[in-house]
């Protein structure tokens, strides 16, 4: 994080998972155990593989290209995260790296997503083209409280 | 960040009050009587839903003579459109599907 380029942002979601890292690090390598949690993937545990995450549902479709970027089995995993949508502002180009730590209970689970999606820029900027792509995000965001 | 979030959603889980914010975003600075023209209900009831949207700095007022114009402050959405507050909710979703398929998993 702390080599992140100007304008990146990063997520991180954590936490204490009573399974051994070894039978987690096959969840997050093995295709038929990745579909289970995650999405559809060619994933295989190979540096410089290219792979998708596919997502499909009636009226949703998401597909994102990724590549493996570094593999220690039962202990770390990188992949791109990549997502060219047809519209420029839902682009994002990010990493996601699993880290995984034993503990004395089980695995400590680390996810940590960093990246940049154009949006940001043009919300910081306050492009009014911009604006109807904020209501439309707001909308889907509401939907999901109500 | 997620006070922020309590704030502009119930802040805009009201159907009028949205209306209101969706009118000033579209159309740019409005007065109360233009939007009380299009809101369907009272001055008092728009003034009092404006107060509420500049309370939670969706909104800026200028005064001008009789009059006062509202504006919509979008960079007050900025904590709703992040995209990494949007991954943070799907990765915790993620996360508990994992924990679900591991303890139906064999060791």
């Amino acid at each position: 994080m702390t080599e992140a380029p100007a304008g990146t942002r990063t997520v991180v979601v954590e936490r204490e998972i009573p399974h051994p890292p070894e039978k987690i690090w096959r969840a997050l390598t093995e295709p038929h155990l990745i579909e289970e949690w995650l999405m559809k993937s060619d994933f295989k545990p190979a540096v410089g593989h290219r792979f998708n995450f596919r997502a499909e549902r009636a009226d949703w479709k998401m597909v994102l290209d990724c590549e493996v970027l570094a593999i220690e089995p039962s202990r770390k995993l990188t992949y791109t995260w990549n997502f060219a949508g047809n519209d420029p502002a839902h682009r994002l180009e990010s990493v996601v790296t699993w880290t995984l730590t034993p503990t004395s209970r089980g695995t400590h689970l680390r996810m940590e997503q960093s990246g940049f999606r154009s949006d940001q820029r043009q919300a910081y900027g306050g492009a009014r083209a911009g604006w109807p792509q904020y209501l439309e995000k707001l909308e889907q965001v509401l939907a999901r409280v109500d | 960040m997620p006070n922020v979030h309590d704030a502009l959603f119930r802040t805009l889980a009201d159907p009028t009050r949205r209306a209101i914010f969706e009118r000033l975003c579209r159309k740019g600075e409005q007065t109360v009587a233009v939007l009380t023209a299009q809101a369907g209900v009272s001055q008092p009831a728009v003034s009092k839903h404006l107060g509420v949207l500049k309370r939670a700095g969706l909104v800026r007022d200028r005064h001008e003579g009789r009059q006062t114009h509202y504006s919509a402050q979008l960079g007050a959405l900025t904590p709703l459109i992040d995209w990494t507050s949007q991954m943070a909710g799907f990765w915790q979703k993620r996360f508990d599907d994992l924990e679900d398929l591991l303890n139906r998993m064999d060791q």
